[in-house]
């Protein structure tokens, strides 16, 4: 039994405007110790799909479909399914290091609530195990630290608390929200080399969202491209890389900056993501693709395994594409 | 810290000697005076009061010995209209009264509109919160002046449940419609401010966090939202609490409670220099205070602030 099963799993927002759809139909497994790298620009609805997974969604947000946790449903489930497996089981690594821990409570607090609450430990045995756990981070005198309040810790440092604070209850399913963006470049390495570290030691699952393909390509086993809402193309990272089969994909690709290309212009794929209050009716990329004809604007191709374990979303066939 | 509480009263030291310049300047520069009649007096018995109460020197000389009248013997003068009676001891004898009904009235406040704010926020656009926020605006365009005739009118004429006025040194019956009228539009802005500051804490990422963390909602709520929702309160609550505590004269005069709102009020009218002075001092004095106290909470919630 696969760890993680998502199936058709959508989410959609109601607004002034109308409803939003911001994820359609994603579908993807993962078993235990496995990597996914969920890819897409801003807005492409990668972090609402994995709000969905844990049950954060706003408000006025609705996930459709199933996600299945070790045979669990877990979509839209009721605070006693869902709350014992968050941290517990599935933990979750937020983009912005700096407003999401607490700037209230002490990083000892914290770290300690989640201990308290998940394992019945008592306090000074979770604030110790918080330690060993800042210790595993490789932050620096970790126990004169861990009293300390997140405002006295530096961006990466902080992002390593956050990393900690995820990893405390030993969870078996990590989800990591572009866990780099927010941090200084420098800074953005470690903290990847350290993520692919601990994600060895730990062996959990872990499912890496950005909108970074180079990071994906280092760390991943499997991509999912995620354009306005929709797959575009899913694929075992290898293969996607050397042949990638969607134009939104080779875009992507092109647009890597590379050292040993000093000098030229960086590539950049024209135009800008749809606004998702009036997505158009065909397939998103439609007004920013190279290849786009007019059936393209009217409908989009269903997902299809076009090879072994690879899918593409695209009318274009690939011949076509050549 | 404790040499910026220090500091912070080193302040308040030119801070009350400036209010004290202000107001007595004001003060006099406001038409007749203590002794002005409908009837005049004769001159010459003018003249006599006036130099009893020293009101004959000029007016800086006047300040400084008011002034050194408080440093040297903590002396705020005799009343100019009741011949019999000090300042101090009609502070003495309206303040606790007022302080009294005052702190009922904030404990009131703060009580139920910070809990009616909470739950609004929690429960945000359903029937509970538009009944909150209902409730807080009904309370806040009923003035503690149509409050109190709306009060004594069901309470006193209709149910004779409770006294129409008076004080009897306190006893509850006397204290619960007083307390009610001061509190209820100070109830309705610290239920508005609690409510839209809870709503805009909920929405922030920490929060998500504490979600994520597996916490039943009610521990989100306690543990990590209820302290930082609190700060925009606070600071509402320091000079909140020093008005009601120092009285309202609607309240003093409806329900004839002898506290210094009604003595503030009839020494304005009365141009009773001296009393009008102390009031003024101690409203100021204590608002620094309340400020400071707001300060030190601030710092305590909120470790990013260190002074």
């Amino acid at each position: 039994m696969a760890l993680l099963e998502v199936r058709d799993l959508g989410v959609s927002f109601a607004t002034p405007d109308g409803t939003v759809n911001a994820v359609n139909g994603v579908n993807f497994t993962l078993d235990k110790g496995e990597t996914l790298g969920i890819v897409g620009e801003s807005g492409s609805g990668k972090s609402q799909l994995s709000f969905a997974i844990m049950g954060l969604l706003a408000k006025n947000g609705r996930a459709t479909g199933s996600v299945m946790f070790d045979g669990r449903e877990i979509l839209n489930a009721p605070p006693h399914v869902i709350n014992p497996i968050r941290a517990n089981k599935i933990a979750m690594v937020f983009q912005d290091p700096m407003t999401s821990l607490n700037p209230y409570m002490r990083v000892a607090d914290q770290m300690a609530e989640v201990l308290i609450h998940h394992k019945g430990m008592g306090k000074s045995e979770a604030v110790q195990e918080a330690v060993h756990m800042l210790d595993a981070v490789k932050i620096p005198d970790a126990k004169g630290r861990v009293g300390l309040y997140p405002h006295e810790f530096s961006g990466g440092m902080r992002q390593r608390v956050m990393i900690a604070m995820s990893l405390l209850c030993r969870p078996e399913l990590l989800i990591a929200d572009e866990p780099t963006t927010a941090l200084d470049v420098t800074v953005q390495a470690q903290i990847m080399t350290l993520l692919a570290d601990l994600q060895r030691d730990f062996g959990m699952a872990t499912i890496l969202i950005t909108h970074d393909l180079g990071v994906v390509a280092g760390f991943c086993e499997d991509v999912l491209v995620l354009y306005g809402g929709q797959v575009m193309e899913q694929s075992p990272v290898d293969p996607l890389f050397q042949t990638p089969t969607h134009p939104y994909t080779r875009g992507l690709l092109r647009a890597i900056p590379r050292v040993d290309h000093e000098g030229e212009d960086l590539d950049s794929i024209p135009g800008s993501p749809p606004n998702m209050t009036n997505a158009p009716r065909g397939c998103p990329f439609a007004p920013r693709c190279d290849f786009a004809a007019d059936d393209c604007r009217d409908h989009l191709a269903a997902l299809t395994e076009f090879a072994p374990d690879r899918w593409r979303a695209c009318n274009r066939t690939l011949e076509e594409l050549a | 810290m404790l040499s910026y509480i220090a500091k912070r009263l080193a302040i308040a030291v030119p801070t009350l000697l400036l209010l004290i310049i202000i107001s007595f300047l004001l003060m006099h520069a406001a038409p007749g005076g203590p002794f002005t009649q409908e009837r005049a007096l004769p001159p010459q018995v003018l003249a006599n009061l006036e130099a009893k109460y020293g009101l004959d020197q000029p007016l800086w000389r006047q300040m400084a010995n008011y002034v050194w009248g408080i440093v040297a013997h903590f002396d705020f003068g005799p009343s100019f209209i009741y011949k019999d009676r000090t300042v101090n001891e009609i502070i003495a004898q309206g303040f606790p009264v007022t302080l009294t009904y005052g702190s009922l009235s904030f404990a009131l406040a703060v009580l139920v509109g910070v809990s009616l704010g909470v739950a609004a926020a929690i429960r945000h656009n359903t029937w509970l919160d538009y009944l909150a926020v209902g409730v807080s605006i009904g309370a806040q365009v009923l003035p503690n002046f149509v409050m109190a005739p709306i009060l004594v009118l069901v309470f006193t004429l209709w149910l004779r449940w409770l006294p129409g006025g008076g004080w009897e040194g306190g006893e509850w019956q006397y204290i619960i419609m007083p307390v009610v009228a001061l509190s209820t539009s100070f109830m309705a802005s610290i239920a508005r401010i609690t409510r839209s500051s809870m709503l805009e804490v909920l929405n922030s990422n920490h929060i998500r966090t504490a979600r994520a963390k597996g916490l039943p909602e009610r521990k989100v709520i306690l543990r990590h939202a209820l302290k930082p929702a609190m700060l925009p309160v606070i600071s509402y609550l320091g000079p909140a609490f020093v008005t009601m505590i120092t009285g309202s004269v609607v309240v003093d005069i409806y329900f004839s409670t002898g506290g210094i709102g009604k003595a503030f009020v009839d020494s304005a009218l009365n141009r009773d220099y001296a009393v009008m002075m102390g009031v003024t001092i101690l409203v100021g004095a204590l608002t620094i205070l309340f400020n400071l106290v707001v300060d030190i909470l601030y710092a305590w919630i909120d470790p990013k602030i260190r002074y």
